[in-house]
Formats: C-alpha cells, sequence, structure tokens
C-alpha cells in the first residue's frame, strides 16, 4: 500500500478527524495546538493507541512506543508526521 | 426489556432493526434500546423467526416487559419493525442526528452502502424542513476535514463497525449531552448508594513488581506492527481473569442472601465517560482470550464505550469489576463494588519505589493492586489469596 505525498494542511485534518473519533464529544475547535492533546481532552492510555492506530491508517505511518511523547501536541503530531510521510 | 444494570427500570425502544419474518441467531443485533446509559444495541439470545412485535419505536417499558415473540411461540427480548415503517438500514450516527433534528426517517431516502441512511442523508432532509436551529451550529471548521476523512482504511472500520468513519458534528446538541449525562449520573448514584448501604466492604491491598511485565511488553511491541502493540492494562486484566481460576469466590453475584459464583469470568472494564458518566462493560470470557483478542476487545469496548454504542449483553454480564486508575497518576483504588457482584478489583499507576530483591534494595516499578470484597460472601483470607494469585501471574507475564 503507498501513501500518496500529504500537505501539512492536509496531515492536520487527519490528525483532528482522528480524535474526534476518539473524543467525539470534544470541541476539537477549541484545542490549542500547542498544548498537550491527552491533558486537553483527558486520553487514557487506551484512547492514544486507538488515536497512533488511526492515524497508521490514514498515513501508514508506524509510530515506535519511544517516539508516543513527540505526538503530545497537534503541532507535534503535525511536524513528526509530516517528516514520518516524506521519508 | 432486559436489564442492562441493576438500577434500570424501563428503557425505550428507539429503533427495530429486524421485522416479522426475519430470521434471527443468537448474537444478532435487532433493535435498539435508550436507557440511562445511552443508547444501547439489543441482541437476541435464542434463534427464530421473528412473528410480531409488541412494543412500538417510542415507547418507554418497564424491565420484563415482553418486547415481541420469535414464531416457535417463545416470548424474547426481541422484535419486528413495526407495520408500516419500511425496514431501514441507518447507521448509528444518523439516527441520533435524525432524533435530534426531528427528522422522520421513514421519509429519508439512503445513499450509503447497501442504502443505508448516513449523516449526509439527515443533514439533507434536515436541511429540507424549516426551522431547525440545532442544524446550523455544525461547526465550519470540521467541513474541510470530511473529503478527505471519507476513505477511512478498512481496518479501522473493522475495529469499529458501529461507528460512522467521518467526523461527528462539532457541536453536538450541548442540552441533550447533558440531559443524557444527568440520567446516566442518577443511574450511578443509585448503584453506588445501593452498594455502600448494603454491601459491607472489606478492603485489600497489595503492591506489584510490574518489572518482568514491563520488560516482556517492551521486547513483544518491538515485534508488532501499530495496530497489535499491547496495552499493559491488558496484562492486568488476564492475570485478574486467570487469578479467578485460584479464588473463584470472588467472581459471581449476591442474591437471595447467598453466593452465587459465576462459572463465565467476564470482567467488567470501569470506563470514565468524559461527559459525565461511567460504564463498566464487560468482556466475554476473558480468560479464554489470548492477549491479542483481549488487546482488541479492550480497545473496541473503550471507542465504542465513547461512542455511545455498547451492546445490552455487554452491559448485563459482567461477573466481576476491574477500575484502573493508573492513567490519572492515581496510586491506589478503594473500589466500590457494582451490586450485585461480590468484589471490585483496582490498579493504580505504575511508578518507579524503592524494593527489595534477595536481601538487596532497588528501583523497580511497582502497580498497587487493591480488592475491594462483600464481606457477606468471603473473607479476607479469601481475598487475600485471589490477590496473591494475581500477584503471581503478573510475574510471569510469557504465560499470560
Amino acid at each position: 500500500m503507498t501513501f500518496p505525498v500529504q500537505t501539512s494542511t492536509v496531515i492536520h485534518d487527519i490528525v483532528l478527524a482522528a480524535l474526534s473519533r476518539i473524543a467525539p464529544e470534544a470541541a476539537l475547535g477549541q484545542l490549542d495546538p500547542g498544548e498537550d492533546i491527552r491533558e486537553q481532552l483527558d486520553l487514557d492510555s487506551v484512547d492514544f493507541l486507538n488515536f497512533v492506530v488511526a492515524l497508521h491508517g490514514e498515513l501508514g505511518v508506524e509510530v515506535p512506543e519511544a517516539d508516543y511523547r513527540k505526538l503530545r501536541t497537534i503541532d507535534g503530531c503535525v511536524r513528526y508526521l509530516m517528516a514520518a510521510v516524506k521519508s | 426489556m432486559p436489564s442492562l444494570g441493576t438500577d434500570m427500570r424501563a428503557g425505550t425502544v428507539v429503533e427495530w432493526r429486524v421485522r416479522a419474518g426475519d430470521t434471527v441467531k443468537r448474537g444478532d443485533v435487532v433493535g435498539v434500546v435508550e436507557t440511562d446509559k445511552g443508547a444501547i444495541d439489543l441482541e437476541i439470545f435464542q434463534a427464530g423467526v421473528v412473528d410480531r412485535v409488541l412494543v412500538p419505536v417510542g415507547e418507554e417499558v418497564p424491565v420484563g416487559t415482553v418486547l415481541a415473540l420469535l414464531r416457535d411461540g417463545m416470548a424474547t427480548a426481541a422484535g419486528i419493525e413495526r407495520g408500516a415503517v419500511e425496514h431501514q438500514r441507518v447507521s448509528p450516527l444518523a439516527r441520533k442526528m435524525a432524533t435530534e433534528m426531528h427528522v422522520d426517517l421513514s421519509k429519508v431516502s439512503g445513499t450509503g452502502t447497501g442504502g443505508a441512511i448516513c449523516r449526509d442523508d439527515v443533514l439533507r432532509a434536515a436541511a429540507a424542513v424549516p426551522a431547525l436551529p440545532q442544524v446550523t451550529p455544525v461547526a465550519p471548521e470540521v467541513k474541510p476535514v470530511l473529503p478527505e476523512v471519507k476513505p477511512v482504511l478498512p481496518q479501522v472500520r473493522q475495529v469499529l463497525p458501529d461507528v460512522e468513519p467521518v467526523a461527528r458534528p462539532q457541536a453536538p446538541d450541548r442540552t441533550k449531552i447533558a440531559v443524557q449525562a444527568a440520567a446516566m449520573r442518577r443511574a450511578v448514584a443509585a448503584a453506588m448508594s445501593r452498594s455502600n448501604r448494603d454491601i459491607p466492604h472489606y478492603y485489600l491491598e497489595t503492591a506489584i513488581d510490574m518489572q518482568r511485565c514491563l520488560d516482556w511488553l517492551r521486547e513483544a511491541n518491538l515485534q508488532r506492527s501499530v495496530t497489535d502493540r499491547l496495552l499493559p492494562a491488558v496484562l492486568l486484566l488476564k492475570a485478574v481473569a486467570l487469578a479467578v481460576h485460584e479464588a473463584p469466590d470472588v467472581n459471581g453475584f449476591w442474591a437471595d442472601g447467598q453466593l452465587e459464583v459465576s462459572e463465565g469470568i467476564n470482567l467488567g472494564v470501569a470506563i470514565s465517560l468524559r461527559t459525565g458518566g461511567l460504564v463498566t462493560p464487560a468482556i466475554h470470557d476473558t480468560d479464554m482470550l489470548r492477549l491479542d483478542e483481549l488487546n482488541a476487545a479492550l480497545k473496541d469496548l473503550v471507542q465504542r464505550a465513547r461512542a455511545g454504542s455498547l451492546r445490552s449483553s455487554e452491559l448485563a454480564d459482567g461477573t466481576l469489576t476491574v477500575t484502573n486508575l493508573g492513567d490519572q497518576g492515581v496510586e491506589k483504588v478503594f473500589g466500590v463494588i457494582y451490586p450485585p457482584q461480590v468484589a471490585l478489583v483496582g490498579f493504580g499507576t505504575v511508578k518507579e519505589r524503592p524494593w527489595a530483591v534477595d536481601g538487596l534494595l532497588g528501583v523497580r516499578p511497582i502497580v498497587i493492586g487493591t480488592l475491594a470484597g462483600d464481606h457477606r460472601a468471603t473473607d479476607g483470607h479469601r481475598g487475600g489469596l485471589f490477590l496473591a494469585a494475581v500477584d503471581r501471574m503478573l510475574q510471569h507475564p510469557e504465560a499470560l
């Protein structure tokens, strides 16, 4: 399976869409892109794994456990995923 | 109308998914019931042919009411769609939105897979109906997301058959969520008040060295794709389920003045909903599941609990509840038993602590496991054997 090169806008939207499935009750428009997602949305470890799985499905990116901390914020997710998709 | 929790008194049929003449088999979802715990998929427990419906959509009836008849003449908790309403597949999200927006689903034509009514169909139908203030607050920031989101990959859909794979409206009906949350709060309040009134709790705790589990998990996850990665909670659940084999008295119900030990081990998993509620859906036969299966079941359960699409058997069948507050940094949990169950197992956060091993002091990741037991059903000695067994199981993660 190959995944096309994505723009940061598309990746940003994919991140938000993945979060909306994990936290359907949340007002994602009010999220601070520089703040911790897990704290802002009160995600537990199961939610977070579901989030990583959803990103893998959308973008084909395998995020190792050691890199979870780089996905702490929305900005961090976009940066990390952009680099991962390109490589 | 099945009881989906000890304090459920009534439920409302909001949808039938079968009609007269349909053949059903055990485990089929035949309809949807609205309760204090949200909308629950109604499963049928025997095979047969639907004969007729007795309770129409929209009617609230007490627990125990016969909802429909199967052709072999035995009353069951299944039913058929009401006469005039055409048998129409509707996605759960579309159904929810239709209710909130007062859209009559029988007048909507579906454009989804197999002609199912999906979110967009409801939105279109709602737009055609005047005076619907609820439709307008669909947040603008979602819209650009939709085109890219639609081709959601197949494996996510398989995990989430009941969840509409598109972003939800950003501004759901806050009033309705608040009303549901209040109803759920009342259900929790009733169950917990009853527990504290009727159950003489005793509490035990034990510190468990998680070094072997975490080492084993790190190794195992290195070999695994993201989709198969195991959660630490899965090891805890499996260890609890296997420990029940050694101390079966903690797994069951207190009924009619005596302990009924349950044969099946259906661990209820406490899931806190961010809208302000708590559900404890069960994973059936937890002890029989491989770690992979248990991991998938747990991820699926949490996601469906968040989306409000749990099944009736999951809410009714728990035999022993496990609560894990580790993610919040809590060190230990003194649980309140969910009646009529007779015990509740709690885990706190895994934390590095000084730990003596073979006469030497080291630093180990430790989790505090607790047991809240019903003293009518078991004594501290039996509870202690159980917790010791949990500890022992966790020292051999490869055998879980």
